[in-house]
C-alpha cells in the first residue's frame, strides 16, 4: 500500500485486498484487524492485507491498485454470525467526522482515480466495544465463522481466473 | 432535527454532534418567547485513560497510549515517548531522534489539518451553513471543486506516508522509545518523499489562499461568528518561536498581555486546574491564578499562531503577518479564524517536512540516549487540536503507578460552550422555526475547534445522529435520526 500516486495511479498491482477498519484496544472492534492478523498468517500471494483504525479519504488512492476488495469491520447490527454484502460506490455520505465509509471510499476511487474495484462488506457483529478489553467470547465464535467464509471467497475469486 | 412544546418551554438535543470525532450533544433550551435560556456540549469523554495504562511498564507506554485514539494515535505516542525521555533521563535527544519524531509529527500535524480543512470544515465555507445537507459535504467538494478534492486526498496520504515511514506502521507504530527512535528512515523512503514533499508544500499554500480567500470574501459574516474573548495557552520555544513539538506553556488572556511564560511541563500542574460541572463527565481546565470563571482559555491553531513571537519558516512566518495584522495588535478572537490559522500550520508543516526530508540526519546517527532514571515523567506537545500532556509516576518495579492526561478537546471544552452559546444568541434567538442550517451552524461552531470527543470506535450501523426533544421535566418528547 506504498507509493504515492501524485502524477497518476500508483503501480498496479493486479490483486485482490482485504482492508479492515477497528481499534484492537476497543473490544470486538478489533474483529476485523484480528481476522486480518489470521489472514496475513497463511502467508497466500493472492490476495494482499491492510488494517488501519478507520478508513479514510486517502485509502481511495491505494483501493484503486486493485481490481477486488473486501471491506471488514465489526458491526453492532449485523445478524449473528456476520453479514456479506456487495458494494457499489455512494455518494451518500455518511454524517460521521474523521473516517469515511467503503461506498464512499470507493465513489472517491470512481471520481479520482477512475478505477472502482469490486467491492465486497463484511461486517461481523461484535457486542462490547469498551477500551482495554479483548474480544468477546460471542465475537471470537462469529470471527471463526467469518473467517472460514472469507477464505472461500477467497478461493472462487480464484477459480474466476481474472486475477 | 424536530422541536416541539411543552409548557411553553423548548429543548433541542443535537446527539451527536457531525463531522467532530465521537459523539457529542448539544442541548439547548428555549422559553415560551423563544429566547435561548441554555445552551450546553455535553461531551461523552472517556475517563478511562489512567485506569489504562496503571500497572504497564513504562517503555509499553508510547504505544500502548496509541490504541486510545483512532484519530491521533501519533500524538499520544510521542507525548508518552516525551515522558519517558525523562524517565529515562534523556534530557537532551539525539539529532537524530529529534528530527526523525519531529518529522512524524509535522507528518501528522499535515494530514491532520488537511483533512479537517478540506474534508470537514471546507463543506461550511464553500456552501454555506445552510447549503443542502446532501451537498454540504466531502463529496460535495469532490464534486464541485474536484481538483482541491484531490489534492486533499493525496495531501493526506502524504502525511501518512510521513508516519508510516517514521513509525513503522499505521496501528500501533514502535518508531518514537523511550529516549530516541528506534530506526532511521530509510534512504529509499526519504527519496520518494522528498520527491514530494515541494508539491505538498505548494498545494498547502493555494490551500491556505482558498481559506483565506473565502474568509475574507466572507469576513462580514464570518468573523463575528461565533465569536468571544478568551485567553489562550500553548507551548512555545524558550526563543518565542511557534513549536508544535517541544516547548514550556505560555498563556495570554484577551489583550495579548502575558499571563505566564516559559513554564516547564513538569509544572503544569502550578498553573492548570481542572475544574467540574455537574452537567458534564468531561473537566474544564482554567488557568489556576485568574479561577474557574475567567481562567479558561482556548488551545490549539488560534492560540499557537497568537501566542507565538514568530514562526521560523519563511512562508509561514509571513503568513502569521498577515493573519496578526487582523487583529490590530490584539489577538485573534473570532472561532472561524481557528481554519485559517491551522492552514497557517498545515504549510508551516510542509516547510519543515522539506528541511528534515533534506538533512541527513534522519538517515544515520545516534539513535537514544539515556541519564538517571527519574520517577515521574511529564510531557507536553502541541497536537493537531491543541495542547496534550501526559503525566506519568512509575514504581521501583518499572511499572506506572499513576498517570493524568489532558487531551487538546479538554483543553477547549470551556471554550466550545461558549461557542455554543454565542451561536445560538446569533442563530436562534427568536426563530419559532429551527432550520437544518440553524442547527448546523452550531455545529460549525464546534467543528471549528476540530474536536475528538471520543476514541475511535465506529463499528457499522452505530447512530451517527440523534435528536431528541426533552420537555421540562426530562421526558424525551420526540427523538429523530440521521446519517
Amino acid at each position: 500500500m506504498s507509493g504515492l500516486p501524485i502524477n497518476g495511479l500508483p503501480k498496479k498491482r493486479p490483486c485482490n485486498l482485504v482492508m479492515a477498519c477497528g481499534n484492537p484496544e476497543r473490544g470486538d472492534d478489533g474483529l476485523g484487524p484480528a481476522l486480518i492478523e489470521r489472514l496475513a498468517n497463511l502467508n497466500r500471494s493472492d490476495f494482499e492485507t491492510d488494517a488501519d483504525y478507520q478508513l479514510n479519504i486517502e485509502d481511495a488512492a491505494s483501493l484503486a491498485n486493485y481490481e477486488r476488495v473486501l471491506f471488514i469491520d465489526a458491526s453492532i447490527s449485523a445478524p449473528p454470525p456476520f453479514n456479506l454484502e456487495s458494494l457499489a460506490p455512494t455518494t451518500e455520505i455518511a454524517f460521521t467526522s474523521h473516517s469515511v465509509s467503503p461506498g464512499a471510499v470507493l465513489a472517491i476511487c470512481h471520481d479520482h482515480f477512475h478505477h472502482v474495484p469490486e467491492a465486497w462488506v463484511l461486517g461481523i457483529r461484535g457486542y462490547q466495544f469498551d477500551l482495554g478489553q479483548g474480544l468477546s467470547s460471542d465475537a471470537r465464535v462469529n470471527l471463526d465463522a467469518a473467517f472460514a467464509r472469507v477464505i472461500e471467497l477467497l478461493d472462487s475469486w480464484n477459480r474466476c481466473g481474472k486475477v | 432535527m424536530t422541536t416541539a412544546t411543552q409548557n411553553g418551554t423548548r429543548k433541542i438535543v443535537i446527539n451527536p454532534v457531525t463531522r467532530v470525532e465521537g459523539h457529542g450533544k448539544v442541548t439547548i433550551q428555549m422559553d415560551e418567547d423563544n429566547h435561548v435560556t441554555q445552551a450546553r456540549l455535553h461531551i461523552i469523554e472517556f475517563r478511562g485513560f489512567e485506569r489504562f495504562v496503571q500497572g504497564h511498564f513504562y517503555w509499553e507506554v508510547p504505544v500502548l497510549v496509541q490504541r486510545l485514539c483512532g484519530i491521533c494515535p501519533v500524538s499520544h505516542h510521542l507525548a508518552a515517548s516525551k515522558a519517558c525521555d525523562m524517565i529515562v533521563g534523556a534530557d537532551s535527544l539525539s539529532p537524530t531522534a529529534e528530527k526523525i519524531r519531529r518529522l512524524m509529527h509535522y507528518g501528522q500535524t499535515f494530514q491532520s489539518h488537511a483533512l479537517h480543512f478540506y474534508h470537514l470544515s471546507s463543506p461550511d465555507l464553500l456552501f454555506g451553513f445552510d447549503a443542502p445537507v446532501a451537498q454540504r459535504n466531502v463529496i460535495g467538494v469532490i464534486q464541485a471543486y474536484p481538483e482541491v478534492a484531490k489534492k486533499a486526498v493525496l495531501m493526506r496520504k502524504f502525511g501518512q506516508e510521513v508516519i508510516k515511514a517514521t513509525a513503522g506502521k499505521k496501528i500501533h507504530g514502535t518508531g518514537s522509545i523511550p529516549g530516541g527512535v528506534n530506526k532511521h528512515l530509510s534512504q529509499e523512503d526519504r527519496d520518494r518523499l522528498a520527491a514530494e514533499v515541494d508539491t505538498m508544500l505548494e498545494w498547502g499554500v493555494e490551500g491556505l489562499k482558498l481559506c483565506k480567500d473565502v474568509t475574507l470574501a466572507s469576513a462580514e459574516k464570518l468573523l463575528p461568528f461565533g465569536t468571544f474573548e478568551s485567553n489562550f495557552l500553548s507551548i512555545v520555544r524558550e526563543d518565542g518561536c511557534l513549536d508544535l513539538y517541544d516547548g514550556n506553556l505560555r498563556a495570554k488572556d484577551a489583550d495579548g498581555k502575558i499571563i505566564f511564560d516559559q513554564v516547564k511541563p513538569e509544572d503544569y500542574l502550578d498553573v492548570i486546574r481542572e475544574g467540574v460541572r455537574n452537567w458534564s463527565y468531561m473537566k474544564f481546565p482554567f488557568i489556576h491564578d485568574r479561577g474557574q470563571e475567567k481562567g479558561w482559555y482556548r488551545v490549539g491553531p488560534l492560540a499557537r499562531i497568537n501566542n507565538c513571537d514568530f514562526i521560523d519558516t519563511p512562508i509561514a512566518e509571513e503568513e502569521r503577518q498577515e493573519f496578526m495584522a487582523l487583529g490590530k495588535g490584539r489577538p485573534i478572537h473570532a472561532t472561524m479564524a481557528y481554519h485559517w490559522a491551522r492552514l497557517i500550520e498545515l504549510v508551516h508543516s510542509a516547510e519543515k517536512m522539506r528541511e528534515l526530508l533534506a538533512d541527513p540526519d534522519v538517515l544515520r546517527g545516534e539513535l537514544t540516549t539515556t541519564g538517571e532514571r527519574r520517577d515521574r515523567g511529564v510531557a507536553i506537545i502541541e497536537a493537531p487540536r491543541g495542547t496534550l500532556i501526559h503525566d506519568y509516576e512509575v514504581d521501583d518495579n518499572d511499572q506506572i503507578r499513576r498517570g493524568n492526561l489532558i487531551v487538546s478537546t479538554t483543553h477547549n471544552n470551556e471554550a466550545m460552550n461558549q461557542a455554543v452559546r454565542v451561536v445560538a444568541d446569533q442563530y436562534l434567538e427568536g426563530q419559532a422555526e429551527i432550520s437544518e442550517g440553524m442547527l448546523n451552524s452550531i455545529e460549525v461552531g464546534i467543528r471549528a475547534y476540530d474536536p475528538c470527543l471520543s476514541c475511535a470506535t465506529h463499528a457499522l450501523g452505530q447512530m451517527r445522529l440523534l435528536v431528541q426533544l426533552i420537555g421540562p421535566d426530562g421526558t424525551i418528547l420526540d427523538e429523530r435520526t440521521r446519517g
